[in-house]
């Protein structure tokens, strides 16, 4: 299992720099630039500024610098924060990121695992539909409607709970953000979850399990539950890279100061640099994500081998 | 003799987006202390289903009528809690498809011990000595290894007698076996019967084979029910049933199976048709649109279960209006089954697995 892992790590480079080859010259393909602004530079000056970022070089000399400064753990200065350099706007951005979302998904698995697992149980009853049904509209709810409306009713009617800011990460600041950004989670883990259990309750060990006279506790837990959670995983290996990475709209709403704005403001301003910094990270954390996935099926499943 | 089990009048019904399904119709049959009673049908007779049914394991759409008494103790519709503490000690299920019988995930060992820390309230230790011993009855190469490997690490007819194993632990009074060897290469059936065999000399449970191989019937059990479309059609003892088989059903299955001694460029002979809609059964016999002796009587009225009056001995029946079954006396391939007991299918002698 660890050569395994090694391998698919040593794999992972490969498919890392592809990646990055293709978001750098697609990027670069499109029209603009990150200095085009409606009031028109001073060619000389342009010239200028063009000449300190390297960008009146060829495309691929310029793919060619920015990865070997990146290998070397350089990844350029942005070009609209411009007091700061990629690394320092993801440094700073990404451990908020990180703490909403790991927080996301960890509330929205356990919620979400429970109700899968009683509405698996109560199948086709009142419980299953209510669940089943909470979780469709948990799904169809948009985040900026979801988000808005938790704020108007907990920060603003009732007063409980901050209507947006980090506060330094205060718990009560984190409520609302990360209750705003599971719910969805919640809502598609638990179909995953009932429909992972369904059709492994059906199955000949169950019935087995039943005819051993053992009591249905154990038959969940130690028969049932392991088999069940196998689409939930894999679900989760490129939800968590998804949650960590920030929500653009969750950051705006409730004024975080997480990654996730990088993504779309570092597109729109042609930041070159800054694109590349959350497409390097969001990539590795995918690739990351995706091995912890197929480790923990071998976990689950002891018919996983890795050879 | 005291029964194990006794059923009266068991019905089994599924409801399904197409209509009611009646898997059983209303049977009603005792199992006595170590006995070995095989119920021989067709896909689709019930057979599985009725005995899902005594051990509250029907799908979720299935439910149950009439009575099954284990010991006079009621076993339909008593609350699941009680009935985990008969299933499992005082009667067990063997399984036909032992892949995927058993849980993927967990070791054999674990699979095992559970059952005795439920039933007996063994310590771990204590449950995994008696897990190996029984492994060990079951004459599995290597018990104590087995006990850390996983299902599929094991071959299919070693999972098959870890399956026995499982069921054996608490020494139940009652064994039902489902189509044990079905899922199995013909020598390891053989292997598998020769072991159910030893059993039934060690163990003082009943057992119940349930199976659609008349062969296997033929070496092992006691007594006979013949399944059609959810009811007996004919009961007996083995030999009874073998050598004078009085419903035109139970003389279609005999025939059906190949003879080594019968000239091999002789088509084998089959049933005609399909075993009946279990939607829509017919008002009469069930078998009647299957029937070469088919009659006005058959259609309208539905034959119950009475006594053979040709029966050579006593508690042969059979559910047909026909008086008597004749048998071409000079039929070859009738005549070549030695008189002690029919012939098993296969027999091996020192056959090893890896």
């Amino acid at each position: 299992m660890l050569s395994y892992a090694v391998r698919r790590l040593l794999e992972a480079i490969p498919t890392l720099l592809v990646i990055v080859a293709l978001s750098f010259f697609l990027m670069h393909s499109a029209p603009g630039g990150p200095f085009d602004s409606e009031r028109v530079l001073p060619p000389e000056i342009e010239a200028n500024l063009k000449a300190a970022y390297n960008l009146d070089k060829p495309v691929w000399q310029q793919f060619l610098i920015y990865l070997g400064n990146a290998l070397q753990g350089d990844f350029g200065p942005s070009f609209t924060y411009k007091d700061f350099t990629v690394s320092e706007l993801i440094g700073t951005g990404f451990p908020v990121s990180i703490r909403l979302g790991l927080t996301a998904i960890i509330l929205a698995v356990c919620i979400g695992c429970t109700l899968g697992v009683i509405a698996a149980m109560r199948q086709n009853t009142s419980t299953d539909y209510t669940v089943m049904g909470f979780s469709m509209v948990g799904i169809t709810i948009p985040n900026f409607v979801m988000a808005p409306l938790l704020t108007l009713v907990f920060g603003i009617y009732l007063g409980w709970l901050p209507v947006a800011g980090w506060g330094g990460g205060a718990i009560n600041h984190m409520i609302l953000p990360v209750v705003a950004l599971a719910l969805p989670q919640i809502a598609i883990i638990s179909r995953l979850t009932r429909g992972g259990m369904v059709e492994v309750l059906r199955s000949n060990f169950v019935r087995t399990a039943h005819a051993k006279g053992l009591p249905e506790r154990l038959i969940i837990w130690r028969h049932t539950l392991r088999a069940a959670l196998l689409p939930v995983v894999s679900y989760l290996g490129p939800a968590i890279a998804g949650l960590v990475t920030g929500s653009v709209v969750i950051e705006q709403i409730f004024g975080l100061p997480g990654i996730g704005r990088y993504f779309i403001q570092g597109a729109i301003n042609r930041d070159y640099t800054l694109v590349m910094g959350t497409v390097i990270t969001y990539g590795t954390l995918i690739v990351m994500m995706n091995l912890l996935v197929d480790l923990v099926y071998g976990l689950l499943d002891p018919r996983v081998r890795y050879d | 003799m005291t029964a194990v089990l006794e059923v009266r009048d068991l019905k089994v019904r599924f409801s399904t987006p197409d209509g009611e399904v009646s898997a059983v119709n209303g049977v009603s049959f005792d199992i006595n202390e170590g006995e070995c009673l095989g119920i021989v049908g067709e896909s689709g007779s019930g057979k599985s289903q009725l005995f899902m049914a005594v051990m509250g394991l029907l799908a979720r759409n299935g439910r149950t009528e009439g009575s099954a008494k284990y010991r006079g103790t009621e076993l339909v519709g008593m609350p699941v809690k009680e009935l985990n503490t008969y299933r499992g000690s005082k009667l067990a299920m063997i399984f036909q498809d032992s892949m995927t019988s058993l849980t993927p995930h967990l070791r054999i060992g674990k699979q095992m011990t559970e059952v005795l820390i439920q039933h007996k309230g063994m310590s771990e230790a204590d449950a995994r000595g008696k897990a190996l011993d029984i492994l060990e009855l079951v004459r599995i190469p290597e018990a104590a290894r087995r006990l850390n490997q996983y299902p599929h690490e094991l071959s299919g007819g070693m999972r098959q007698r870890v399956m026995i194993a499982m069921s054996l632990l608490c020494e139940p009074d009652l064994l039902i076996a489902d189509e044990p060897t079905t899922a199995l290469d013909v020598t390891v059936q053989a292997q598998i019967l020769e072991l159910m065999a030893d059993l039934k000399r060690v163990t003082r449970a009943a057992i119940v084979l349930i199976t659609h191989e008349l062969g296997t019937v033929a070496g092992l059990c006691d007594r006979v029910q013949v399944m059609y479309g959810g009811r007996f059609m004919e009961t007996g003892d083995v030999r009874q049933i073998f050598y004078n088989p009085q419903h035109p059903y139970t003389n279609g299955l005999l025939s059906s199976m190949p003879r080594l001694t019968e000239d091999r460029r002789e088509k084998l002979y089959a049933i005609p048709g399909q075993p009946p809609n279990l939607q829509r059964l017919p008002a009469g016999c069930p078998f009647q649109e299957r029937c070469d002796f088919v009659h006005e009587r058959c259609v309208a009225e539905l034959p119950l279960l009475r006594p053979v009056t040709n029966a050579a001995g006593t508690g042969q029946m059979k559910a047909c209006h026909l008086e008597s079954l004749q048998h071409p006396v000079d039929d070859p391939s009738r005549a070549s089954i030695p008189a002690d007991a029919a012939p098993p299918v296969i027999r091996t002698s020192d056959a090893r697995t890896a």
